[in-house]
This record gives C-alpha cells, structure tokens and sequence, in this order.
C-alpha cells in the first residue's frame, strides 16, 4: 500500500490494481499485472484462454489473495483484505461466466436477495419487503424485460435470459464496480446489442469491467481495451489499436 | 481290542525270555545284567539303567549320589530323569519296580510309560504307581545339575534357557558352573548372557575392584535383570553401611540412568514400529478408497463391505485348502481381490454410475449396499466371528535387542502394504488402463471422444479400488476377526486417512496412514487406546479446519469451483 | 415469499406461515389430532374396547414424534441448506443424556445403593463425589437449559471451526461422522461419568410423576406432539423467511451467494445451531419414554439413518421429512418383528432405490404424478384398483 506512486495518487482510482502476482503450484497465474480504472470508466478486457482474466476477478472479489501486489478500492480500500462477502458489500459486483442464479427459487426471489442491504442473519430472518423496495424489483424486472417471468423458477429460463437475470441481480446490489464475465455468451446478436446498450447505461453511475471474447459485442461498447495475456497486460488502448498491435496478433494468431 | 493288546505284549515278553521270566519287570532285569555286568564291566548302558531303577527304594542321600552318577553319565536321558524327579512326576511299578511317568486316563486308571525305554507298559491303578520320594535338598542339588547338564549341552535354545535362568537367579553358587561355561561357550549371544550373569554375580560380592568392573561391564545392559540387580545394588547401598563407596554407587546410579534412556528408546521404537504397522492395515484399508474417492470423486460407504469380502474370502479358500494354510493365504489375496472386485464392478453399473456428480447421493446409495452386503454375510455364514488360522510363517518374533523384540506378522503386513501400493502406483502410471483412467478423470468428454470408454473405465476403476480393499481383507483376517462387521471398524479410519492426507494423491494416503498410525500408538501408552482414537479423530477434524483439503491438496482454480 | 406480504395483514402470524402449505396443515392437523385422541383412547376406553390405544402403542407412537422432529431438524439442513450432517444423531443424543442426567438425579436414595447424591453406577465405581459436570442437573430448568445448550454449543464450536474453513459436501459429512464416533467411543468409557455402556436407565419420575404412570406418559405423548408441531412451525418459520431463501442460495450456489454479499458461513451456522438444538429436544423427549439412554444412540448407523428418513420423505420438503420419519420406523417396528432378518436388506435397499428413483422422495413422487399428464394417476388408479379387487376377492 505505501508503495503508491506519486502520479497515481493524483487521480482517483475506482480500481488500483498494481504489481499483482499469482501462483498456483508454481505456475504464474497473474505476473506482475497492473489495471486502474476510474470511476464511472468501462473497460473491456480480452485474452486467450488461460490469460489470467477470472484469476484476476477472484483476486479483486476477495476470492484469491495475491502473493504480492497491490489491490485498491476507491484509492482507499485494501481488496486483499476482505473476503467475498465483505468485498461484495463494499461495492463490487460480479457476474460469473457460467450464469449462476439460483435455479430452485423464482426471478423475483432471485432478486430479492440481491438487492441491497440486509445481508445479517437477524435482518433476513425477520425480513419483509417494503413497497419501495417491491417497486425497485419490478424497475429491475423491467429493465431486463423479465416481468413476465416473475414468478417463474429460474431454472426454467433460458440461457440468454438467466444472463439478463444475472445482471439483474448484479444492478440490484447497487455496487459501485461492476465486474462481467463474458455476459455475451448464448446471447442473440439482438439480445447482445440490448446489453451492450444496457452496459453503457449503467457506465454512467458505476465502473465496468468486462471480459468478453465476442468482438462485435466489445466494439459495441465502444470503450477503452486491455488484453491480457500470461497473467499481465500485454497491450492497452482503442479496439482498432488492440486490433492492429502485432503482438496481440501473434499472439491470438501465431504459435 | 484290549485282548490283541495283551497278545501282543505276551509275544514281546515271551521273546525275552532268554534271561527272565515273562512276568518280570524291566528293572528286574536290568538290575540282573547288572549283576552280570559287574564282574565284565563292560555294559555302560545297563548301568545306565541300573543307577535309575535304584532310584525306586534308595534312601534321599542314597539318592543323591545316585543323581550325581546319572548326572555324570552324560546319558541323553539324564535330563529328563532328573527334571521328572524334581516335578515329582517320576512313579515306579509297585509289583516290579519299572521307572515310569504315568498319564491319568478317562476311566480313571493311569497309563504308564516306561521311562527308560519310552514303552507304553499298560493301564495300572492309581495305588500300583508310587511315586519316586524327592526332598527339597534334592531338588537344590538337582537345579544345580540341570543347570549344569544344559549349559553344556549341544542343543543351542536348552544351553541359552540355561543361561537365561543363571542371569534370572544370579547366585553366587553358581559362580564355577558360569565360568566352566563360558570358557566352552562360542555362541555370542549367550556368551553375553553368561558374561552378564557373571556381572552381576561380581555386583553382590565384597570386593570392590569387582564390583566396579561389574557395573562397568552393565553399561547398556539391557536385560530386565540388569536394571533388578542395580537397583537392588543401590537399595543394599542405602540401607546398609557396608563400605559401598560413593564413586561406585554414582557409577552405578549413572549406569542406570543410562539403561533407562535406553529403555525409553527401545519403547518410542517398539511404539513406532506397532504404529507403523497400524498405519499399514490403514493404507491397506485406505487405499482402495483413495482410488474411488480420490480419482472418481465417489464416496464409498460399502467400502468397508469390500475388506470384510476379503477376510471371507480367504477364510473359504483356507475351507477349501485346509491343508495348506500357508498357501491358503497366497492364493486368497488374488481370490479376494477378484470377488472384492467383482462386486465393486458390480455396485458401479448398477449403481453408482447413475449417480456422477451427486456426491452425498453416492454416499446413501452406497450406504445401502453396505448394509445389504453386511446382512448377506450374516445370512450366508451366521453372525457370529469365523476363524481364520494364520500359517507358521507369520508367526514368531525377531529380537533387535535384549529389551525389543518384534512380531514377525507386523513385519510383513507392513511390507505387503508397501508392496500393494507399489504395485497400485505401477499400475497408476505405467499401464495403458492407468492412462485412461488418469484421462478421464481429468477431461472426461475429451476422453471419450478420444474413443475411451469412459463407462468401463469408470467400472474398472471402482473394480480396482474395491479388490484392493478385498486385498486389504486378506490382511486383516490375520490381524483381527473375522465377522459381518468386519468393515465398520475400519471405514471411518480410512475415511480419516484419505481426508487427512489429501485427494487424489497415493503419497497423501501412505502420509496419511502413517501419520494417523504412529499417532494412535504414540498416544495410546500416555492415555488409553479409546482415549488415544478420540484425540486423533478431534486432532483430524481440527486439522481439517486449517487444511480443508487435506496434507497433499492439489491447488489451484479446478480444484475450487 | 411474495404470499407473506399480501396477505399478511389479514391473518394472523400462525396462519401466514401455513398459508399455500396444504401439507403442512393437513400435517399439523393430524398431529393434533392424534395428540389429543390417542391420550384420550388410552386413557377413556377400557383396555378390551377396539377404540382403547394401549399403552405400548402410545410410547411406540411417541417415540415416532421424537424421530419426526430429529428427521425435521435434519431437513432444515441438508433439504434447505444441502448440509449432509452424518453426526446429527450425536445432537439428538445429547439432548437425551442431559435428560437422563435429570431423570438420574431424581432417582434419589431410591437406587440400588440407596446413595442420596450419587447415581447408581457412580456408587459402583467407587466415585466419592458428584463430578462438576452433573452439578445442576437436579433442577429441571437447568436440565432443560442444557438440552438445548449442549447440543447448540457443540454444534456452535464444531459448525464455526468448519464452515468458517469452508469444509463443505462429503468432507463435511465424513468429519460430522468422525465427529459422532470419537463422542461414541468417549460415551463408552466409564470414566466419562455418564454410565459407560450401561448409559443411563433405571429411572423412576418427572418432575414428582412416576414415569410408569399412564398419565405421565400421557403427558410424555402429548408434550412429544407438541414440539413437533413447535418444531414444524419454527422450521417453517424459518424456511420461508428470506433467511430461508438464502439456505437455499447456498444450497445451490454457494460461492454465488457469498459474492452477493451474504456471510455463508454465518447462515450455516445458525441454521446448524438451530437444528442441533432441535435435534437435542427431540432426544429429551424420547429418554423418558423408552427409558434409557446409552452411548449406542452414538453409533453412526443411526445418524446416517434419520438421513433416509428425510431422502424417503422427501428432502427440501418438511412434512416430507416426518412422514419419512414415521414411515420409515413404522416399517422398521413392523418388519425386526416379523422378518429381523429381512429388514437389513430391506433399509439398505431402501437407500439405493430412494436415491436411485425417488430423489425427492415419497413428497415428491406425488407430487409429480398429480402434476404430470394424468398417465401415472391412472396407472395408479389402475394397480389400486386391481389391488383392491384381488384383496376383496381373497376376502370373499
């Protein structure tokens, strides 16, 4: 943490990811990697499979401590420090590859959990919605044009659907970082513009990190790139600029 | 029956004849050629004879002579005689005075079996057989002269018992025996025991020179006699005021001191060696387990079922082969492994293979067959423990030193068990079945679109973890008894080896099993064997909390989700 | 639920929690009904009227209620929460020792020994005074602290070492298993203070009622089906709080729900507490019934047997649980008497059809053929039928 340097501290961070490292048995997940994102920023990150991307999520969610390297908050908030619930509640939202809702109960109910607030034993047990909050479900369940699917368990729903209710979950715990790994997947084209839009909505109130393989989605979002590549930032900037960079190229091309 | 007896013996007598009358005893007539004997001087074996068949009538000091010229005949049936003698098991014939041992029957007479020719004379009334009369001075000057006849003995184990019961009484009237003896002796060891003997024969005597010698010979020492004669040493040099000095009575406190440290060594080793030899039946036990918990992810509660279809086994095979109990045991593990096996095969195309990715579903399932096999057994072979002989190879002892001495079974359940895990680890890593079974634990679609069958391999896998299990039972029916519950006892032991030492991992398991093996008996002289289980059990699920999967856990991100 | 906020203000809090729980109150009500006819039949009609319940039957029926409300406490963690606790007959029979530990000390001078303090088996193994441990005990209140404290503290100081280090699925299971093993062997030994392999027995009265009285065990019957029903309504409580959902988040998705903010390990915890405690009620209603307590309620078997209760009931589902409970021990009472040999087979394959073929259980089979396409009702309706034609015609 004292190792910040001057010219970092001039601006605030949403995310201040410096010199962080990862391995697991030897092998380098993450060398060295370095990420800052400002406040209200999207960024997309892309990468060949096993680049580091969902090391890097679990590393700032709280889910794997870095062997070294710096993880802020807001330029205040040590990451390494809390674990995955602290760090969700500390603002920074996730959304996982693989959808993950939780199939056995209903999209309202899905919701419900992750709206914001309430999370200790006595206050769920004793919990009842306000009307405000019912409200705030029924905006989200409009949002992601799940309304009709209210009451419907969401194991029933289909894939590109349980991604909308997944970040659905994510914009109802209110972080202030979002973290969205390839949200695209099993997505129509039309489905996968809708969330493009839906993205560079929510960009103006929250941070974005997205890691996704779709390029026309990335295009779409039409925001700053990083490509990772053996666990640290191989190139950063524009698409087109990514796109022409000769070792990205060899990269995803070469070998 | 009885009448053809009786031929027989008339035709025996009637063919001695030449020199007594058919009725006549056998010292009846050797007291003859005695007499015949006496002017020729020739008939050594005769007067063999004679000497014990005076024995009968002679007064005690007579007798005490006559001991002596047995004794000195160096005839190979002295001993006996003697011994006989001094136990009062010695009686003579009443009517013609034969020398005989006797045997109590069931009609309540007694068979009576000459001593000095080893025939069997005939059922007599108890009042016909007297016994030979014996005080205790003869029974002192005899355990002076079987000591005396065995050291000299040829036969090594009679000339190292002797040895051994000169050290127990230590006697300084024994002095002359032990030095006779120990110019003769050339086996090393009961040269040590003699020499020991001697010590602490010197260790009593008045000469101090002597007995600093003794006590510096007694260093590491590590005969319970030893640490007795010290002992009593220091306790004389305490109460009495008889001139010990201080310098001897240190050396002799230190020299003790340093027995004892020795002791303890030998009792950590013998602790780690019971231990050891736990934490073999555990990996033998545990193994198996490994292999369908650890590569299949599959909980397999029948497990245990698996070992107890083992002992069975071998238990049948040793019905069907009751001769050759040794061979028995060699052709069981095979046996075992194939019907241990087989139901292994069995429960996983039936069941299990219904249930990947359902864990604690296995877990049920699998707890049912359990119970099932259990209750099949108990209908099949009754509920009660069958026996299981272990074959003359197993048992016996082997000594490392004078304090320690170790089974001989221990010893080779604990190299079978290396030798299986060696054998699992070859198969594992070299064969083309270890190499698919490795795939497709790893990648399984892969796997199969290389053209793998994953279903069998999933079978043979559970097949090979179950017939090491069944392996293990061939161990363990030397080891424990053989029942229904056989099983029971041991699936939460190796549950806690496959935990504790990580999944997936043959070295983990071995760890593991050692570890909770050596534990157990390093624990158990300090607190019990109950008490020690439980303190390894809580130590377990404390050590879980810290390394929630376990000694050797693979890291890592597909370990996690 | 969205059940509870519309229509909450109009009923009361009782009758929310049953609301669109048809078989929770047709359950409630059954157990009512029988924990009020069955004292009544025993105790009104005359022992040779074919309405008289006999004394056995009622302990039997008694002891049923005590396993559906440990079957109960085993669903709220492993059907809501997908705990697979392997030790919960550990809980159970702790409760039922700081039972008998009471039971015990009400024996008085009236043991064998005629010692005022010291219960029998202490007088026997020459025990000077009372240990530390049974101080208290003589109070019924303290008693009835401990039935639910002990219990609740072990599970407290067990669930908080392993969930806050993330055991989870078998290994969990295997240490809960270990756990009520090394209990097992400690309960065995004498010098434990709690009766060796003997355990406790030998009681005489309860609160000043002798235990062998019809009216004591009456009252035994009535106060078991009433903390079903308590537990039931708690377990409902619970379940259908958002507290509730969020079990079954974990169940689910664990690690999603700790990315949603929630404390896993805390949930777990309560919930583990809770039903420990629970469990620990349930054993001290049954000690005095059967009127023993040995460390053999210890033994693992037992523990993995109220799970098959749960699975053959119906897991996630709670009367589910009870009717496994009481279906499963009816059969077990039924078929050691008739076929003992039968009845291993019979558990055993029990475990591996309900695992195999019926993952929701009996509750859950039923369910299905009322909601699937009227094929199986009718095959149903059909095999009944034929049923029951064949026994009409073995009657006639």
């Amino acid at each position: 943490m004292s190792a910040l340097r001057p010219k970092h501290l001039e601006q605030e961070y949403s995310l201040y990811m410096d010199g962080v490292s990862v391995s697991f048995d030897g092998f380098k997940a993450l060398n060295n990697l370095s990420l800052y994102i400002k406040p209200g920023e999207m960024r997309a990150i892309i990468g060949p499979n096993g680049a580091g991307k969902t090391t890097m999520m679990d590393v700032i969610t709280g889910k794997t401590k870095p062997d070294n390297g710096t993880v802020l908050f807001n330029n205040t908030t040590d990451l390494t420090q809390f674990d995955e619930a602290a760090v969700a509640n500390i603002g920074v939202g996730r959304k996982f590859q693989k959808p993950s809702v939780i199939e056995s109960l209903t999209v309202f109910e899905n919701l419900e959990l992750s709206q914001k607030g309430g999370r200790g034993i006595w206050q769920a047990l004793f919990h009842s919605l306000s009307t405000q909050q019912e409200q705030k479900i029924a905006d989200t369940l409009e949002l992601i044009a799940l309304s009709d699917k209210r009451d419907e368990l969401a194991a029933n729903l289909s894939h590109g659907q349980k991604q909308w209710l997944e970040i659905g979950m994510l914009i109802s715990q209110e972080p202030e970082l979002l973290l969205i790994d390839e949200p695209a997947a099993g997505m129509t084209d039309e489905e996968t513009m809708k969330t493009a839009e839906l993205f560079k909505k929510l960009a103006k109130q929250h941070s974005l990190v997205v890691v996704e393989h779709d390029m026309d989605f990335i295009a779409a979002l039409d925001c700053k790139v990083t490509v990772l590549h053996e666990g640290s930032v191989l190139a950063e900037g524009s698409l087109e600029s990514v796109q022409n960079n000769q070792q990205v190229i060899e990269v995803y091309l070469g070998r | 029956m009885k009448l053809f007896k009786t031929l027989l013996l008339c035709t025996f007598a009637l063919g001695n004849v030449f020199t007594a009358h058919a009725n006549d005893g056998e010292c009846q007539k050797h007291l003859q050629s005695y007499n015949q004997s006496i002017e020729s001087n020739t008939n050594y074996q005769s007067d063999f004879n004679e000497l014990v068949c005076r024995l009968v009538d002679a007064s005690y000091q007579e007798k005490e002579t006559l001991i002596n010229s047995i004794v000195a005949s160096e005839n190979n049936k002295a001993l006996l005689i003697i011994e006989s003698l001094k136990s009062a098991d010695l009686f003579y014939n009443k009517k013609n005075g034969d020398v005989v041992t006797r045997k109590k029957l069931e009609n309540g007479k007694y068979q009576a079996t000459s001593i000095l020719s080893n025939e069997v004379l005939g059922e007599f009334k108890k009042r016909t057989l007297r016994k030979v009369g014996i005080n205790n001075n003869l029974r002192r000057t005899i355990n002076g002269l079987v000591a005396e006849l065995q050291i000299s003995s040829n036969d090594v184990s009679l000339r190292e018992s002797a040895a051994a019961e000169l050290l127990k009484s230590a006697e300084i009237s024994a002095l002359p025996l032990l030095e006779k003896a120990l110019i003769k002796e050339e086996n090393e060891k009961i040269k040590e025991i003699l020499l020991t003997a001697r010590a602490l024969i010197y260790l009593q005597s008045d000469d101090q020179l002597a007995r600093i010698e003794a006590i510096k010979f007694l260093d590491g020492s590590l005969y319970t006699e030893t640490r007795n004669g010290l002992h009593a040493f220091l306790n004389r040099a305490k109460q009495e005021n008889n001139g010990y000095a201080k310098v001897e009575v240190q050396l002799a406190q230190k020299t003790l001191d340093d027995i004892n440290e020795l002791m303890k060594l030998n009792g950590v080793l013998e602790n780690v060696y019971f231990g050891v030899a736990l934490g073999a039946v555990l990996l033998l036990a545990a193994i198996g387990l490994a292999i369908t918990f650890g590569v299949m992810g599959v909980i397999n509660m029948a497990h245990g079922e698996m070992i107890m279809l083992g002992a069975y086994t071998t238990f049948v095979i040793q019905q069907l082969m009751p001769n050759n109990i040794g061979l028995s045991l060699v052709v069981a593990v095979p046996a075992a492994f194939l019907v241990s096996g087989l139901v292994g095969v069995l429960i996983e195309r039936s069941v299990i293979r219904h249930l990947y990715g359902r864990p604690l579903e296995t877990l049920l399932a699998t707890f049912g067959i359990s119970l099932v096999l259990q209750q099949a057994v108990r209908s099949i072979f009754g509920p009660l423990n069958q026996d299981v002989q272990t074959p003359d190879w197993m048992a016996g002892t082997f000594t490392v030193n004078a304090g320690l001495e170790l089974t001989f079974n221990r010893l080779y359940i604990i190299i079978f068990s290396l030798l299986v895990l060696a054998a699992l680890a070859v198969v594992l890593k070299k064969t083309l079945f270890g190499l698919q079974m490795r795939a497709v634990t790893m990648n399984r679609p892969m796997a199969s679109s290389m053209g793998i069958k994953t279903g069998w391999v999933d079978a043979l896998t559970f097949g090979l973890g179950s017939g090491i299990a069944g392996i293990a039972g061939v161990a363990l029916s030397q080891l424990t008894n053989v029942g229904p519950n056989l099983g029971q006892q041991y699936i939460i032991d190796s549950f806690m080896v496959v935990v504790f030492g990580g999944v997936g991992n043959l070295w983990g398991t071995l760890v593991g099993a050692m570890s909770l093996g050596i534990a157990n008996k390093i624990f158990e002289p300090m607190a019990g064997a109950v008490l020690a289980k439980i303190i390894v059990l809580v130590a377990i699920i404390l050590f879980i909390q810290k390394r929630p999967r376990g000694l050797f856990a693979l890291k890592g991100r597909s370990v996690e989700d | 639920m969205t059940i509870s906020q519309t229509q909450s203000p109009k009923l009361g809090p009782l009758a929310t929690l049953l609301v669109g729980d048809k078989g929770g109150q047709r359950l409630l009500m059954a157990i009512i009904a029988v924990a009020i006819i069955f004292p009544f039949c025993n105790l009104v009609f005359s022992p040779d009227s074919i309405f008289h319940v006999s004394t056995y039957t009622l302990t039997l029926t008694g002891k049923y209620l005590c396993y559906a409300l440990l079957a109960l406490s085993v669903d709220l963690i492993w059907g809501y929460c997908g705990i697979l606790s392997l030790g919960h007959g550990a809980f159970f029979a702790l409760g039922g020792y700081a039972m008998g530990m009471y039971l015990m000390r009400q024996i008085g001078d009236r043991g064998v020994y005629g010692n005022p303090d010291l219960p029998d088996f202490m007088v026997f193994l020459n025990w000077g005074e009372l240990p530390w441990y049974w101080f208290g005990f003589d109070q019924f209140w303290f008693s009835m602290l401990m039935v639910l404290l002990v219990p609740g503290t072990l599970a407290f100081v067990f669930g908080w070492l392993a969930f806050r280090s993330r055991v989870t699925g078998v290994y969990l299971s295997i240490i809960t298993q270990a756990l009520t093993y090394a209990l097992m062997l400690a309960f065995f030994r004498n010098d434990m203070g709690f009766g060796g392999n003997n355990g406790l027995t030998d009681f005489k009265d309860i609160l000043g009622f002798d235990l062998q009285s019809s009216g004591t065990r009456n009252v035994l019957f009535f106060a078991s089906a009433l903390a079903l029903a308590l537990g039931y309504l708690i377990s409902r409580f619970i379940t259908t709080s958002k507290l509730g959902r969020v079990l079954v988040s974990i169940r689910d998705a664990e690690s999603r729900t700790r990315f949603l903010g929630y404390r896993v390990e805390h949930y777990k915890l309560f919930v583990f507490v809770a039903s420990a405690m629970m469990a620990g009620v349930a054993g001290a209603l049954y000690v005095p019934q059967v009127g023993i307590i040995n460390p053999g309620e210890f033994t693992p078997i037992n523990s993995i047997e109220i799970i098959i209760w749960v699975a053959v009931g119906g897991r996630g589902s709670l009367f589910g649980a009870v009717i496994g409970a009481v279906a499963v021990n009816y059969a077990k009472t039924y078929f050691t008497g008739a076929f003992a040999e039968l009845w291993l087979f019979m558990l055993g394959g029990l475990f591996v059809l309900t695992t195999l073929y019926l993952p929701k259980g009996i509750v859950g089979w039923v369910k299905h053929i009322q909601e699937g396409d009227g094929k199986a009702a009718q095959w149903l309706a059909l095999l009944s039928h034929k049923i029951s034609n064949i026994s009409f015609n073995k009657g006639a």
